[in-house]
C-alpha cells in the first residue's frame, strides 16, 4: 500500500534488551562510572533516547540541565507511578530487572552529581516494596565498594494519577496535593525541595543503562530517526498475546495489530486514556512512535463486540475522578464531558451537542497546566469523530 | 485544654508519635507519616489529622487537604481488609461486573461500604496495572488476577475472620 511506503519494515521487530538477564552483578555501572559526567551525558545525546513515560522529552537534556544549574544539592528520581490505564510495563522491570533501573538512576547521579535518589512507588505496587528495597541495599553496597556518594529511598505513592506528572509528583514528595506547578522553572531547575531535580520514568532509567551496555551507536540502530530505541508495550484487551512486549519503535498500528489482535480488532487506544483511539481504517498509516502516535506503552485493542461509548465513559469517569481540580477547565470540563456524553447517549440532548464537547476539550487543552487536561480531548475526539453512531446510538 | 480531653486523646499523641519518631516532622515526612498511621489504625481520624497538624505546625485543615487528595488515605473508618476492584476499561471488559456480583453478594456491602464486623471494606479503584491478567482486585497490598466468580469465592473466604 502507498500510505506504508515510508514504513521499511512490514513486520514486527522484536528486541530483548529490557529483560535480559545478566550473570553478573554492576559490572556496566562499574566501567561507566569510569567516564565523567559530560562523557555521561555525551552518551545519552549521541543514543537519542526520549523519556519512556509518554511526553517523549529527550532524556539527556534534563540530565544536561539539571547538571548546568548551580546547586549545592541535586535529586535524581525515579518514577514509578504508573497509573496510565492499559500500563503495566514498568512493574515488570521492577520486578524482573532492578539493577537496571538503579544502574540508570546511578549514572544519572554521576552524570549531575546527586547523592540521593528516590523511586516514587505508586500505592498499588506497594507489594513490589519489600523486594525493591532488598535490590536497593546490595546496590548500595556495590555504590560503596565503586566509590560513588549515591544513596536510593523507597517513597511510597498514595494513590493519584496526577502524580505521574514530574510536578505533581514532586509536590507530592514535599508533602502536599499532588497539583502540578506551573512550568517554567522546570524540575532540573527548581525541583524536588527547590533543587535541581531529574525525575524520569523507571523504563528510561533502565533503557539509559542498556546504552550503555551496548554503546550508543549500537542502540540507536534500532527504531527510527525520530524515534530511536526499542520499546516496551503494555498490551491488553481483545488480543491473543497480553503481556509486555519489547518492540522496536517505528512500526506500523497495522503490523502490530497483525500480531496481537484477535483477527477482529475495530480500533486501538495508543497511549491508554491520555492517548489517541485509532479506528480500524487507519492502521496502516498510522506510525508507532514520535512522528506518528507516540505512547508511553498501553496498546489497548477493542475488537467489534465492544461498545465505543463503554469505552468513553469509562474514561471520561476516570478522568473526572482524578483531575486534581486546581484548573477550573480541566476540572469542570471532566464533569461536563462526562455529563454531555451521558445526556447525548440518552437523547436529552441534541447531536450537535457531541461539537460543543469537542470545544470544550479544545478550551481544556489550553487552559490546563498539565498533561490531564491538555490530553483528555485525545480521546474524547478519537472517540467521538470515529464512533459517532456508537455514542448515539 | 480540658484534662478529659487530653486522656481522651493519648491514642492519637502515641500513634503520630511512633510514627514522627520514624520519619521526623518536616514537611516532606508527611505522607510518610500519613501512610504509617493509615497501616496502624486503618483510618485517618478527624483527631488524628488535627495531632499531625499540631506536631507539624500546620493547619488541621491542610493535613485534611492532602489526605483526602489519595485515594488511599482514608478519612472514615475502615475495615480490617480493604478490597479494591479495579474499575478501568480493560478489567471491565473481562468481567468485573461478575468478581463485584460475587463480592456483593458475599459481604451483602456495596462500594464505599463496610461490612458489620468490620472485616471488608470495598471500593471501586482506577486501573492497578493488571490489565494483562483481567479482571483483578487487590486485597490490602496483595493483586489477584484473572478473577471469576468461582476463584473471587475461594480468595474471599481466605479473609474470614
Amino acid at each position: 500500500m502507498n500510505e506504508n511506503e515510508n514504513h521499511s519494515s512490514g513486520i514486527i521487530k522484536k528486541s530483548d534488551l529490557i529483560f535480559a538477564q545478566y550473570k553478573t552483578m554492576y559490572t556496566v555501572l562499574e566501567s561507566s562510572l569510569q567516564l565523567s559526567a559530560e562523557q555521561i551525558i555525551e552518551t545519552m545525546l549521541d543514543s537519542g533516547l526520549r523519556g519512556r513515560g509518554g511526553a517523549g522529552f529527550p532524556t539527556a537534556k534534563k540530565w544536561q540541565a539539571a547538571a548546568s544549574v548551580p546547586a549545592v544539592q541535586r535529586f535524581v528520581i525515579c518514577n514509578a507511578d504508573e497509573g496510565e490505564p492499559g500500563t503495566f510495563k514498568d512493574k515488570a522491570i521492577l520486578r524482573q530487572v532492578p539493577r537496571k533501573v538503579l544502574t540508570g538512576m546511578a549514572l544519572c547521579a554521576k552524570a549531575i552529581q546527586a547523592t540521593e535518589g528516590y523511586i516514587y512507588l505508586r500505592a498499588e505496587y506497594r507489594n513490589l516494596a519489600d523486594e525493591l528495597q532488598a535490590h536497593i541495599d546490595i546496590f548500595h553496597e556495590y555504590c560503596d565498594r565503586f566509590k560513588l556518594d549515591f544513596r536510593v529511598k523507597i517513597f511510597m505513592g498514595q494513590g493519584a494519577y496526577v502524580c505521574g506528572e514530574e510536578t505533581a509528583l514532586i509536590e507530592s514528595m514535599e508533602g502536599k496535593r499532588g497539583e502540578p506547578r506551573n512550568k517554567p522553572p522546570f524540575p532540573t531547575e527548581v525541583g524536588y525541595l527547590g533543587k535541581p531535580t531529574v525525575v524520569n520514568n523507571v523504563e528510561t532509567f533502565a533503557t539509559a543503562m542498556i546504552i550503555f551496555k551496548v554503546g550508543a551507536s549500537e542502540y540507536k540502530k534500532l527504531g527510527t530517526p525520530d524515534s530511536r530505541g526499542s520499546k516496551l508495550f503494555s498490551v491488553s484487551g481483545d488480543t491473543r498475546k497480553p503481556g509486555v512486549h519489547e518492540l522496536e519503535l517505528g512500526m506500523s498500528l497495522y503490523d502490530f495489530v497483525k500480531e496481537f489482535g484477535d483477527g477482529d480488532t475495530k480500533a486501538v487506544q495508543v497511549g491508554g486514556a491520555a492517548g489517541m483511539c485509532v479506528p480500524r481504517r487507519e492502521f496502516k498509516n498510522t506510525i508507532i512512535g514520535f512522528e506518528g502516535v507516540p505512547t508511553g506503552g498501553s496498546m489497548i485493542l477493542f475488537n467489534s463486540k465492544r461498545s465505543m461509548y463503554n469505552v468513553l465513559h469509562n474514561y471520561l469517569d476516570f478522568f473526572n475522578q482524578e483531575s486534581c481540580g486546581q484548573c477550573t477547565p480541566c476540572r469542570v470540563g471532566c464533569q461536563q464531558l462526562l455529563l454531555g456524553t451521558e445526556a447525548v447517549k440518552k437523547g436529552e440532548k441534541d447531536t450537535v451537542y457531541l461539537e460543543q464537547l469537542i470545544r470544550l476539550t479544545e478550551t481544556m487543552r489550553i487552559g490546563s497546566k498539565c498533561g490531564l487536561g491538555r490530553s483528555v480531548g485525545n480521546a474524547f475526539n478519537s472517540i467521538v469523530e470515529n464512533f459517532k453512531e456508537e455514542i448515539l446510538y | 485544654m480540658p484534662e478529659s480531653s487530653i486522656t481522651e486523646n493519648r491514642f492519637e499523641k502515641e500513634i503520630v508519635s511512633r510514627a514522627i519518631d520514624q520519619f521526623g516532622c518536616d514537611r516532606e515526612n508527611l505522607l510518610p507519616v500519613l501512610g504509617f498511621i493509615r497501616d496502624e489504625h486503618r483510618y485517618l481520624s478527624i483527631e488524628i489529622m488535627r495531632e499531625v497538624a499540631s506536631r507539624f505546625n500546620m493547619s488541621s485543615a491542610e493535613v485534611y487537604g492532602v489526605a483526602s487528595f489519595y485515594h488511599f488515605l482514608p478519612t472514615e473508618p475502615r475495615g480490617k481488609n480493604l478490597i479494591s476492584v479495579c474499575k478501568t476499561i480493560v478489567c471491565d471488559m473481562h468481567g468485573r461486573a461478575d468478581v463485584v456480583a460475587v463480592i456483593q453478594d458475599m459481604l451483602k456491602i456495596n462500594f464505599d461500604q463496610t461490612t458489620a464486623d468490620s472485616n471488608f471494606s470495598l471500593q471501586a479503584v482506577n486501573c492497578i496495572g493488571c490489565c494483562d491478567e483481567a479482571p483483578a482486585m487487590l486485597i490490602n497490598d496483595k493483586p489477584y488476577t484473572k478473577l471469576d466468580a468461582t476463584r473471587t469465592r475461594e480468595i474471599l473466604k481466605r479473609y474470614y475472620p
